[in-house]
């Protein structure tokens, strides 16, 4: 079980970026974090990872903090992060080098398998289609069976076909081991084909605002009516959560400015 | 359930494009390279056999290749060719480690390079040649101050490359590292060396190529053996074939033991994915 107790973070420049977040995500659950940008949500899943520690509070998995990078957190990054001078082979064993190399072996092939790239083994990186690097990443981050699995909006740069076809393949991939999946999104879509709960998050400084929880049987179907109110909930919740009052002396262009260059 | 993506299920063809740049079969490319020089050097030839020229102070090939035959056939081609690579060995070796190590250092670390980058951007700044009085006063006109000498020549490109490479590995690929929980040493055998490489390999080949330059410069400062030798002996007895051969023994040298890096680094780098993959071999 993953917990978040009064998570908050402000960066050596006094930027306040997340302030206490608190919540717990069972085993096996699906978490989408939504929100409009400068809310946090990439703050919180780098702390969650232990990429980035938290100035305040603390990060539990199964009891014990989360400090570093842990055994039982993978990551998939916005970007495929491949090691170009590995094959893709190599690239998802990477996170296998104490295993005995039989052991390796099988485990990238079935991986690989898995992952629709078989004929891809040998292969170095810049041959590879973005979707192709990306399910590459996907499947090193999972191939060491992490218990958690963090996606810092792991779809964003791919073609909306590419991106239907991933997201419906990471839930394949998830149904395998069952792990936990934390997925930052900008896409309310995504979020609801995947998620068991979206968190919304609001800005400045980063903090929760609402918890949507979807309830939607899977697989779920893109073009019911049920899934768009699913969307349209979400929608509303991320104006709510950016609706401020607008003061006076803010963000307010005086007459023309936006004219003169 | 087996999930088969529509990309892979298209068969997206991943074949190397660059190999089929050129028709000409492989052995053929790199002869294309000869048609200038060699074409030079027929009608030199002739020009001096039909006696448009007397070829005295530019020798045509002819004389060239029998005044090596005649060093090769006893054996002071080599003994000076061999007195000159173990001179441009034994300076490239300590050139390269102190520039790894030293350049390894201050792209790593933000202190260390604030500390000891300005003193070697000072001292790269002095032509080197111009150390060559004081490294004669300091360690004798013997090896000692010659391999000193090629060392600084080569120091400056490999400690620049290294360090230039080192600062410049993506901050990306670094945290893939940390998110696999590497300890120091593993970052940097498996995340620093390798991001490197292609970088350094071209370092070695601009340190190795001014280590050239640099022997010759510490044979015109006195010595009895060795290529730079030939050439001020060619020159004090007017024999300018001997100083051509001298010159196509460097050329041929050199760039034998560039190829030598290149060759033995391309087996590591055949993942590069850069611009100027075809124009090569």
């Amino acid at each position: 079980m993953l917990q978040l107790e009064g998570v908050g973070k402000t960066y050596p420049n006094n930027v306040h970026a997340l302030a206490g977040v608190s919540f717990t995500v069972a085993p096996g659950e699906i978490v989408a974090i939504v929100g409009g940008s400068g809310c946090g949500k990439s703050t919180m899943l780098r702390a969650i990872s232990g990429l980035d520690t938290a100035s305040r509070g603390r990060v539990m998995l199964d009891g014990v903090a989360v400090t570093a990078p842990h055994e039982r957190i993978g990551i998939v990054f916005q970007e495929p992060r491949l090691l170009p001078w590995l094959t893709v082979a190599g690239n998802i064993g990477f996170g296998l080098e104490h295993l005995p190399k039989a052991e390796r072996d099988t485990r990238v092939a079935k991986a690989l398998e898995r992952v629709g790239l078989a004929e891809k083994a040998g292969v170095w990186p810049r041959e590879l289609s973005g979707g192709q690097a990306q399910r590459v990443a996907i499947a090193r981050a999972l191939v060491p069976r992490p218990e958690v699995l963090l996606l810092d909006e792991p779809f964003s740069a791919l073609d909306a076909f590419t991106r239907a076809d991933l997201q419906e393949h990471l839930l394949d991939l998830w149904a395998d081991s069952r792990p936990t999946l934390i997925l930052v999104t900008h896409d309310v879509e995504e979020a609801v084909v995947l998620a068991d709960r979206i968190f919304v998050m609001q800005p400045r400084p980063g903090r929760l605002f609402e918890e949507i929880v979807t309830g939607l049987p899977r697989p779920r179907d893109r073009q019911s009516s049920r899934f768009d109110n699913a969307k349209k909930q979400v929608l509303a919740a991320l104006d709510r959560s950016m609706a401020r009052p607008l003061r006076d002396d803010e963000n307010k262009a005086p007459e023309g400015a936006a004219l003169w260059w | 359930m087996s999930f088969v993506p529509m990309s892979a299920a298209l068969g997206t063809s991943a074949a190397d494009p660059v190999k089929r740049r050129s028709a000409l079969p492989r052995y053929v490319t790199p002869l294309i390279g000869l048609i200038i020089p060699v074409t030079a050097a027929i009608v030199w030839e002739f020009a001096v056999r039909w006696g448009w020229s007397d070829g005295r102070l530019v020798p045509p090939p002819s004389v060239i290749y029998a005044t090596f035959a005649e060093l090769a056939a006893t054996g002071e081609l080599q003994r000076h060719a061999l007195a000159t690579v173990a001179r441009v060995a034994a300076g490239f070796g300590v050139g390269v480690a102190a520039g790894t190590v030293l350049g390894a250092l201050t792209g790593y670390s933000v202190t260390l390079f604030r500390l000891l980058d300005p003193t070697f951007q000072a001292l790269r700044a002095i032509p080197s040649i111009a150390w060559v009085p004081l490294f004669i006063l300091w360690l004798g006109i013997f090896e000692a101050s010659k391999i000193t000498l090629i060392a600084v020549g080569v120091f400056f490109p490999v400690y620049l490359g290294v360090m230039g490479a080192v600062m410049s590995v993506d901050r990306k690929v670094v945290e893939v590292g940390r998110a696999f929980r590497l300890s120091g040493f593993q970052m940097v055998r498996r995340i620093l060396l390798p991001a490197v490489l292609p970088a350094y390999v071209i370092a070695l080949r601009s340190g190795l190529g001014l280590g050239w330059m640099f022997v010759v410069a510490a044979e015109f400062m006195g010595a009895s053996e060795g290529l730079g030798f030939l050439l001020v002996d060619g020159q004090q007895l007017g024999k300018p074939a001997q100083i051509v051969a001298a010159i196509v023994a460097f050329a041929v040298i050199g760039k034998l033991t560039d190829w030598l890096i290149v060759g033995l680094a391309a087996p590591f780098l055949r993942w590069e994915d850069r611009f100027g993959r075809g124009a090569e071999r």
